[in-house]
């Protein structure tokens, strides 16, 4: 990894651009492989990856589907071991999952068997009672769902679900969410809404966020900065830095820009 | 759902006995109009059951049978549930065991009776021991694969919340694998019923299993054999319907939706 730290401020190669100067590194993970091996092929996965994440910055991880940025994020989250290299957080390695940092899966996340309620309450265990039914009901009402306290997983919609994992994250209080596609398997309308929520809940949070998605037009909505993959073994291809505030107007002439020129860097001339 | 008049409803539920009602009436007719005796007729079962609850022995062998499957079958499901689980658990002691498992299975639990009753001698021991093992392999079966149908995403949810591996047993592995482990402990329940009959036959002296063959041997009263059947029939049933209303609770219910 070409990248030098200097009293805890951070210089990320980027290709140029400039990078804001966060005021403390989160997360930095340095010259991640991944090989893994299976009927005795040996697939490499991830090549040399190196990533810096700052103080409660949204950093998007995009690339094309297969390409590894979900076995980065694992990586990151503490469920799989690299090959070589090293994730720092907050200065610690990282050595398996951990409640400060909560990984959000797809809507599938969430545990059936229990209520809206008992999966909220899930990572609140060690509370006392009082303070547990607080956080609940707190969360509930960040992601609208009141009325639905006592319902299954399997009683909500698609949508429901997902709102209701972000929540079971969020009451543990975490300092960092890893959201792996979270809104993949929604509709477009409901994708779209829960982007605005996500952000809303961001910004009320501030939480260092890690997103993974392969929809380029999702990761110039949300992020701070975008960490293109190119495909299979994946390196980190560039950075993009998304300098427009939100709430985002998604016609502007630099959200265009930005956006095309990832689908270019990807290779996609941007026609159908 | 669609609005239905509850006298429909009433009709609806009644249909089934009301079939069962016509099915007697064409025994009763067919054995009134037939010359050898193939069957005793309704009436006569129906009499035959009266006189074992006027004799004290419908009640006895009822509970001589639900005592021997109610032993057999809660050791089984004690000792084979947690073994499942284990061995679901840790891939390589379940590849270790099962090519043994996968031997024994095929092998009828009646092909151990002479074993049981050298190991038991004739008595509640070797009837009890009989659907223990009826009972055991396919728990230990369903167990193992309920472990295996876990999502992943669910236990790393689970270690991410920072559970020790006590509480990830609790709380995610065991409501992981409820729904299958019910339907498991039904079908096998099922199975140790019809051992408990045929190890009755063999190896004790009371029980229905044990009425049917003594009927038969002591004078040929084949009512008194068709009313022993007809009363493992109802209580088979009623065993199953007290296990499927365990399946109802709304906490196991994702697990049989088809989403």
């Amino acid at each position: 990894m070409r990248q030098v730290e200097i009293a805890g401020t951070p210089i990320s190669r980027n290709d140029g651009v400039v990078k804001k100067k966060t005021p403390k590194a989160k997360l930095q993970a340095h010259g991640i492989r991944m090989i893994f091996r299976r009927d005795g092929n040996t697939i490499s996965v991830l090549d040399d990856v190196g990533l810096e994440v700052g103080e409660g910055e949204f950093v998007c991880l995009l690339g094309p589907s297969g390409c590894g940025k979900s076995t980065m994020l694992n990586v990151i989250a503490g469920f799989l071991t690299p090959t070589a290299g090293q994730v720092l957080i907050d200065g610690e390695a990282v050595r398996g999952p951990d409640p400060r940092r909560i990984f959000v899966f797809q809507e599938r996340g969430v545990f059936p068997w229990l209520t809206v309620e008992g999966n909220i309450g899930f990572g609140l265990f060690k509370l006392p009672k009082v303070e547990r039914d607080e956080r609940i009901a707190y969360y509930i009402n960040l992601v609208g769902l009141p009325g639905f306290e006592k319902a299954y997983p399997h009683e909500l919609s698609g949508g429901m679900k997902q709102r209701l994992e972000v929540a079971r994250a969020l009451a543990v209080n975490p300092d960092m969410l890893f959201l792996d596609e979270p809104f993949g398997a929604l509709d477009s309308i409901t994708r779209l809404i829960m982007r605005g929520e996500l952000l809303r809940i961001w910004e009320a949070e501030r939480k260092t966020i890690i997103f993974v998605t392969h929809d380029i037009e999702e990761a110039v909505q949300l992020a701070d900065r975008v960490v293109v993959m190119s495909a299979r073994p994946a390196k980190i291809q560039r950075t993009v830095e998304i300098d427009i505030p939100h709430p985002r107007d998604i016609s502007s002439k630099r959200y265009l820009e930005l956006r095309d020129g990832i689908f270019e860097q990807i290779g996609l001339a941007h026609k159908v | 759902m669609e609005k239905t008049l509850p006298i429909m409803n009433l009709f609806a539920r009644l249909r089934p006995l009301g079939f069962i009602a016509l099915l007697l009436m064409a025994w009763h007719i067919a054995v009134k109009f037939q010359r050898v005796q193939l069957l005793p007729s309704p009436l006569a079962v129906a009499h035959a059951i009266a006189e074992l609850a006027q004799r004290g022995l419908l009640l006895k062998y009822v509970i001589a049978s639900l005592f021997r499957v109610t032993w057999g079958f809660l050791m089984a499901a004690v000792l084979a549930i947690p073994l499942g689980l284990l061995l679901g658990w840790y891939k390589r002691s379940q590849l270790a065991l099962n090519p043994l498992i996968e031997i024994l299975r095929p092998i009828s639990p009646l092909a151990w009776i002479p074993i049981a009753i050298l190991w038991f001698g004739v008595g509640d021991g070797a009837a009890i021991f009989l659907i223990f093992l009826a009972s055991f392999l396919p728990l230990v079966v369903t167990a193992m694969n309920a472990v295996g149908g876990i999502a992943g995403v669910h236990i790393n949810a689970g270690r991410n919340f920072g559970l020790t591996p006590r509480q990830l047993v609790s709380r995610v592995l065991y409501p992981a694998v409820a729904p299958q482990l019910i339907i498991g402990l039904r079908i096998t329940l099922g199975i140790a019923w019809l051992v408990v009959v045929a190890a009755e036959m063999i190896a004790v002296n009371s029980g229905l299993g044990f009425l049917i063959v003594d009927a038969r041997n002591a004078g040929n009263r084949y009512d008194l054999v068709v009313a022993g059947m007809v009363m493992i029939g109802i209580i088979g049933l009623t065993l199953d319907i007290g296990m499927r209303s365990l399946e109802k609770a709304k906490s196991l219910r994702w697990g049989y939706s088809e989403d």
